[in-house]
């Protein structure tokens, strides 16, 4: 049905989605500015996060420990598949890194299938943001909205992180020149080793955030990770601003495109990139620096 | 390597085609397994040739598998079509058209951005099976009733079923594909696909359009997918729509990396080893839906360990074994040094006219290069500010400045790396503002870089044959099935620059094993094998002992007979010995352009060069 109510509705969807969205991109962005890593695996962290959160969820029932742990797990792991793989990889062609965390990606998901099986587990959202909020001319499920919150929350605390911090100057210059900030004096091998943490939370926080949204599977990382390209290569890539801006028009064009036929949303999405890599090559908000 | 006997590898492959159904059986292969791998095999050929050979990395082969399988497909249960290979090669066509647009679109960035979007796109192609077209493709159901092909000869009618007795056909396609694979990667085509995966703008420089090779490289593997495509049809008699998912092309990926890149065979071995560990895991050891997680870190320990996969593995074993790499690189590079001294010069000064490039009506005189009001800004950085520059014909120049006086800025400009702000370059009577490179090194002029760019996986007779092509083939062309001794001229070509750059005694070792001067006299090589009537040296002498450079000098005074050549370098000596006139650059401007005696005795030059403390030692 397509009429108004239908179509703001359509558009908050599309609002949420663009914000998670934008969180993971982001997250997948900085490791690749600064590390000169594409992380297949980002999508297998978002999943990993969902689940680390429903197991805290169903010993504890408590969804704000949920999140903490869900992120906090990630965090480490991403943590620990730097120290113990990733690192060994900087000095390898872009391949060879394509192939390991594509490798590693598949081995976190099939884990997890085996301990928790192909079922679908549910979190159920926060009693306080259950239910349905009225707009005044539509409702709309609270915890969706929420999501929006969270998510700006979250890349605010990103934002601050990259913008206001020592540890974000020293990780936005290495975005630009990472031989030089070594040079500096500052050790790069450690703040890649931050900055990979860091961005695998971003996932982690996203994957338990979209968890009651969505029910949990294996494969939920998957698709994530597609279209997560897609917002890289529409914002640019390694460029924080971009992710967010090029999460919002997926999540949009994704959500608008749905209500006329879903089948559709994906022709649109790659549409739109073609689009913008055909008339702006580097992204929406990318530089011509790396390649 | 895949040359030294003719149809060696052809001739094994076949062999082995032939042995396998006698053989695997006892081995615990099932025929339907087999018919598998070689589908696979097959499907990897193309994608081996586009990753392992060209060094372009897709994720999302399973859209050119999937169009071809389901054009296949469609043609013989829905429209009726009688003909099983006319159907396949009609996917196939499909395929590559596909292939053909899809890479105009990915072909647009490199490295990650090309992995990326080629997801992306293969993700688009499993969506419009499943709904738009669906009533084609049968959507989430495939396509069933696929029928297997069988030949009418007249005297009798061929049918290849099931098992065994369909491996024949399989076995047949696949043997086709790598006799066809084979002659694409000894090709020039083939030769031009390596160059672009060691350097890109190397390739690029010395005068081959890398990105029309790049989409020939994409629509080659998409051909191969698709017809893949359709014989996975023909195998279950059923077109699959899981055809199109992400998984598969990262199976492909996979296996490819397991068996070996930039080997052909690797593929083939790749699926070997993933469908017979696949079912060994899941029957025999029971471990049901676990064993991809064991082929996952499997294929990550192949990835962090071998990175050439079993094929590599195994070939660097051999080599171990029988001693013959890696013994005797350290001690040739100090009795090449004296070989350089002792090479006649006679056969030099002789071959080095040869190379230069042959003009209609005698040698011309007159410039032969004119740049005028040539500027380059970066931002508010001014590197180039008006600069008036004329080199004549047969002229040997040198250029000299301080550090950061916009030398290599200029040189840039002049081979049209970089465009100028404003200004104009005109090479014999051709304004080839704002060309590019590529153009550029087609019409005779080119440069040996300052930093050297080499195509570092291969030999050196490799690095000179990709160079002397793109004067020979111009910067383009598909001619995929020739063989490269079969070009007229190259042989002698490129021996030629091997005996001028005087590397004739190791042509066949690997760039990689190279001792410095020998890399650096192979750079100017690769600018000299495409025969180029101004030839620019970006510090040819940089980095190099003086024993070396004593060596070089003479060098690249043989090269200039017959040829004209304008050389940057900080040795002054040297260039004052070798130039015949010398412009000086400061500050992004032309100071003075005289013969060496006048540049010497120049005081505007001493200062500048000495920041005035000449007149302070004076006073």
């Amino acid at each position: 049905m397509i009429n108004w109510p239908n179509f703001v509705s359509q558009l908050f969807n599309g609002l949420a989605l663009g914000a998670l969205l934008a969180l993971i991109s982001s997250g997948l962005t900085i490791i690749y500015g600064t590390l000169g890593v594409l992380n297949l695996a980002h999508g297998a962290m978002f999943m990993i996060g969902g689940y680390a959160g429903y197991v805290t969820y169903s010993y504890t029932g408590s969804f704000i420990l949920a999140v903490i742990a869900g992120s906090l797990f990630v965090m480490a792991l991403g943590v620990a598949m730097e120290r113990i793989i990733i690192r060994h990889f900087y000095h390898r062609p872009h391949e060879d890194q394509l192939l390991v965390t594509f490798g590693l990606g598949i081995c976190f998901v099939e884990i997890v299938r085996l301990i928790f099986t192909s079922q679908s587990q549910v979190v159920p959202p926060p009693a306080l943001l259950q239910g349905i909020t009225s707009l005044g001319f539509l409702f709309y499920p609270t915890y969706r909205l929420a999501v929006v919150g969270i998510v700006a929350v979250a890349l605010g605390g990103l934002f601050l992180i990259l913008y206001r911090t020592r540890l974000g100057m020293i990780v936005r210059a290495g975005i630009e020149d990472s031989v030089m900030v070594d040079s500096l004096g500052i050790n790069v091998y450690r703040v890649f080793m931050i900055v990979f943490g860091i961005g695998a939370m971003a996932a982690g926080f996203a994957g338990i955030i979209n968890a009651p949204v969505v029910s949990l599977t294996p494969g939920v990382g998957d698709d994530i990770l597609v279209e997560t390209f897609v917002v890289v290569v529409i914002g640019g890539v390694g460029s924080f601003p971009g992710a967010i801006l090029g999460g919002l028009i997926a999540g949009e064009i994704i959500s608008v495109t749905s209500m006329f036929n879903p089948g559709y949303a994906y022709v649109m999405l790659f549409a739109a990139m073609t689009l913008v890599l055909v008339l702006r090559p580097h992204g929406l908000l990318g530089t011509q620096g790396r390649e | 390597m895949l040359k030294q006997r003719p149809y060696l590898i052809e001739f094994l492959t076949a062999a082995g085609l032939i042995l396998a159904p006698f053989v695997l059986p006892w081995l615990g292969f099932a025929p339907n397994t087999v018919n598998r791998i070689l589908v696979w095999g097959l499907f990897g050929l193309g994608f081996d040739i586009l990753f392992g050979f060209t060094g372009l990395l897709s994720f999302g082969q399973s859209a050119f598998y999937g169009t071809g399988g389901f054009v296949a497909a469609y043609l013989l249960t829905r429209a009726g079509f009688p003909n099983v290979v006319l159907a396949l090669v009609i996917g196939m066509i499909a395929a590559a058209a596909a292939g053909y647009l899809i890479g105009l679109i990915a072909l647009r960035r490199t490295g990650i951005y090309f992995a990326m979007i080629t997801v992306a796109i293969a993700e688009v192609f499993f969506f419009v099976e499943f709904n738009p077209l669906s009533d084609f493709t049968g959507g989430e159901n495939g396509l069933p009733g696929v029928p297997t092909p069988s030949f009418n000869l007249g005297f009798t009618t061929l049918h290849f079923t099931t098992g065994w007795s369909l491996y024949q056909f399989l076995a047949l396609c696949y043997f086709i594909g790598v006799v066809i694979a084979l002659r694409i990667v000894r090709s020039p085509v083939g030769a031009v696909f390596s160059a672009i995966r060691d350097n890109p703008l190397r390739a690029t420089a010395v005068g081959h359009n890398i990105h029309g090779y790049k989409l020939t490289a994409f629509v080659i593997a998409a051909a191969y997918a698709g017809f893949a495509g359709g014989l996975l049809g023909v195998l279950q008699a059923f077109m699959p729509p899981d055809a199109f998912t992400f998984d598969t092309s990262g199976q492909l990926v996979m296996q490819t990396a397991i068996g070996g890149r930039g080997t052909l065979f690797g593929p083939l071995v790749g699926a070997a080893v993933w469908l017979s560990l696949q079912d060994f895991l899941q029957a025999a050891l029971g471990l049901g839906a676990a064993w991809k997680l064991v082929l996952g870190i499997v294929f990550v320990l192949l990835v962090c360990f071998l990175r050439r996969g079993i094929i590599g593995g195994l070939a660097d074993l051999y080599g171990l074994l029988t001693g013959q790499r890696g013994t005797r690189e350290p001690d040739e590079s100090e009795p090449e040094v004296v070989a350089v001294a002792s090479t006649p010069h006679a056969a030099v000064a002789a071959a080095a006219p040869a190379l230069a490039r042959p003009r209609p009506g005698g040698s011309p005189s007159g410039p032969i290069l004119q740049a005028k009001g040539l500027t380059k800004r970066y931002g508010g950085l001014l590197a180039n500010s008006n600069i008036d520059f004329t080199v004549n014909h047969g002229e040997l120049r040198g250029i000299i400045g301080p550090n950061g006086a916009g030398k290599s800025t200029f040189f840039k400009m002049l081979t049209c790396e970089v465009h100028p702000t404003s200004g104009s370059i005109v090479f014999e009577g051709r304004d080839i503002t704002g060309m590019n490179v590529t153009d550029v090194c087609q019409l005779g002029l080119t440069k040996s870089y300052q930093v050297n760019q080499l195509f570092a996986g291969l030999t050196v007779r490799e690095n000179l044959v990709i160079a002397a092509l793109s004067g020979l083939r111009g910067k383009f062309r598909l001619d995929l099935f020739r063989s490269i001794e079969s070009i007229p001229g190259l042989s002698e070509r490129v021996q030629q620059t091997l005996e001028l750059v005087n590397l004739t005694s190791r042509p066949d070792t690997p760039v990689s094993e190279l001792a410095y001067g020998e890399k650096r006299r192979l750079e100017i090589g690769l600018a000299l094998a495409t025969s180029p009537s101004l030839l620019l040296l970006d510090e040819p002498l940089a980095g190099m002992s003086p024993r070396e450079r004593v060596e070089t000098v003479k060098l690249l005074k043989s090269i200039s007979q017959g040829r004209t050549m304008i050389i940057i370098d900080h040795d002054m000596d040297a260039l004052f010995e070798l130039a015949e006139r010398v412009t000086v650059l400061q500050e992004g401007r032309v100071l003075v352009e005289g013969t060496p005696e006048e540049i010497k005795n120049n005081s505007t030059v001493q200062e500048a060069y000495l920041g005035g403390v000449h007149g302070v030692l004076a006073a």
